[in-house]
């Protein structure tokens, strides 16, 4: 992994360009190991990392510091033996047929796709909770809806361009829909109010019903 | 125990203070005050740690009745000239309110936002850390209503020393705010184009971004798609429609328009005193140099 490319991002915060969204998860661990002084977040994107600062005056140290900062290879993308997170998926989503339609498979075919193999959690973004999954099967990229939906419902399993995501809470959205889980991606109240965080491990499993 | 009771919101009234950062990895943006100087303002004034909740109102029209004790209170941000049992108050300064009294706020003239601040601040339940409503996600106290009873916290040991804050008046006028180029300035023909356009505030604007409108800018790869990167506070984003959306304190956190410039941290507090309709005029923080050029030298 070369270092990234370090891009000014306003006068509080840096940008971090990496070559794969391995290699952001790779920066974003060695960024947090780092603890590096003055630094109030640490987001990963889909090919970047970025890095905002508590104030502007950090900003030039920061940029000198980051360039000390070791970025080694990123983690081994082979997946570990056991997910971090098994959710169970009936899959009997609204768009499943058209998917199967645009990839050239049968619905059976999309479903053993989507379960196949395990995919990593990438960034966060859209709604709290809500997780950009990649690193899946690469034959079920699909566009998104020519209509967004106005309402998706909680739990619904959905497929866009490269990546997987379930939907934390209904609302509207363009994702093609493939199932629905009764896993809870967001709960404010719990300690950890997301069950998933950039990095780990997510399997799906097909099941009759939930 | 001193409360507030709410009588009437006007547009839109919510509890703020600094936002929760550090979460914008599991899509929690960080939220907070819209304009952090003048809530710091209000907080100092009453010898409060500057992380006190205040109330955020907007447009005016907010009024409460304080029960159960004397208060000390300061309004800061937009002049909505307010009154205590009709008798008028100034702004940026400290002033005792008697139990039973209600503080009110007309209509600002100019500037958009003011902030209620109260010694020991406003102290509703934290959520994640903070007492910050996300407009975005919903996260944090929900918008106030008539009827609310709002709960005063223990005030510092420390006492107010400043009676009176000078502070500049919020222009209804043209705005000129500092920007940075941005990680994206490429994506558009002429990036220039940001600080050469007369902008003027959009009414579609909110605590998630403020939208302008005037000449369109034009993308420089219409269509093409930029994978979605972590996002700030004052990042001027370019949809497809070249018109110029400058994210607020409710920021996706992260997003998929390409960013071609940033205004300065300082001057997001005053974009949050724009009004729709208002002139603004962008400018370069510094001088952007041609590399390019100067490696001819």
């Amino acid at each position: 992994m070369s270092a990234p490319t370090i891009r000014d991002y306003g006068d509080r915060a840096l940008l971090l360009e990496c070559g794969s969204t391995d290699e952001v998860l790779g920066c974003a661990a060695a960024l947090r190991a780092a603890d590096i002084a003055g630094v109030t977040d640490i987001v990963p994107g889909a090919r970047t990392v970025l890095v905002t600062l508590t104030d502007a005056t950090y900003q030039a140290a920061t940029r000198t510091r980051l360039a000390t900062v070791e970025f080694t290879a990123p983690a081994d993308p082979v997946p570990p033996g056991d997910a971090d997170v098994v959710i169970d998926v009936v899959y009997d989503g609204a768009d499943l047929a058209d998917v199967a339609a645009l990839v050239g498979m049968d619905t059976d075919g999309v479903i053993a796709a989507h379960t196949g193999t395990p995919w990593r959690v990438g960034f966060g973004g859209f709604a709290p909770g809500f997780a950009y999954l990649v690193g899946g099967d690469s034959r079920l990229s699909v566009p998104r809806r020519d209509q967004p939906r106005t309402r998706v419902p909680a739990g619904s399993v959905a497929l866009a361009g490269e990546f997987s995501g379930v939907y934390p809470r209904e609302s509207p959205g363009g994702w093609q829909l493939i199932g629905r889980t009764e896993t809870v991606l967001w709960d404010i109240d719990r300690p950890l109010p997301a069950l998933l965080a950039p990095g780990m491990w997510v399997q799906f499993r097909a099941v009759d019903h939930l | 125990m001193t409360v507030l009771e709410v009588v009437g919101t006007g547009p839109l009234a919510l509890v703020e203070d600094l936002g929760r950062p550090g979460l914008a990895h599991i899509g929690v943006t960080r939220s907070g005050v819209a304009d952090r100087y003048s809530h710091r303002l209000a907080n100092r004034l009453l010898a409060n740690d500057g992380d006190r909740a205040t109330i955020e109102i907007t447009l005016g029209g907010f009024s409460a009745r304080i029960l159960g004790g004397d208060l000390d209170i300061a309004i800061t941000g937009a002049d909505a000239h307010p009154a205590v049992d009709g008798i008028p108050l100034g702004t940026n300064s400290i002033a005792r309110i008697r139990d039973g009294q209600v503080i009110s706020l007309g209509t600002p003239h100019t500037g958009l936002r003011s902030y209620l601040g109260v010694r020991g601040g406003i102290a509703v339940d934290p959520v994640l850390g903070s007492r910050s409503y996300d407009m975005l996600s919903g996260i944090g106290p929900p918008p106030l209503r008539p009827g609310d009873v709002l709960a005063v916290g223990e005030p510092a040991d420390r006492f107010p020393e400043l009676e009176q804050a000078p502070v500049a008046a919020i222009t209804g006028g043209l705005v000129e705010l500092r920007v940075t180029p941005g990680p994206r300035d490429d994506w558009c023909v002429d990036s220039d184009a940001l600080v050469v356009t007369a902008w003027a505030v959009s009414e579609r604007s909110d605590r998630v971004g403020v939208r302008l409108t005037g000449t369109a800018l034009e993308h420089r790869w219409p269509g093409r798609q930029l994978p979605s990167e972590g996002t700030v506070r004052g990042a001027i984003q370019v949809p497809p429609d070249g018109q110029p959306v400058i994210l607020g304190a409710d920021h996706p956190v992260t997003g998929g328009y390409p960013v071609i410039g940033v205004v300065t941290d300082a001057d997001t507090d005053r974009l949050a005193q724009l009004r729709p309709g208002q002139p603004i005029r962008l400018r370069w923080s510094r001088a952007r140099i041609a590399t390019a050029e100067m490696s001819d030298w």
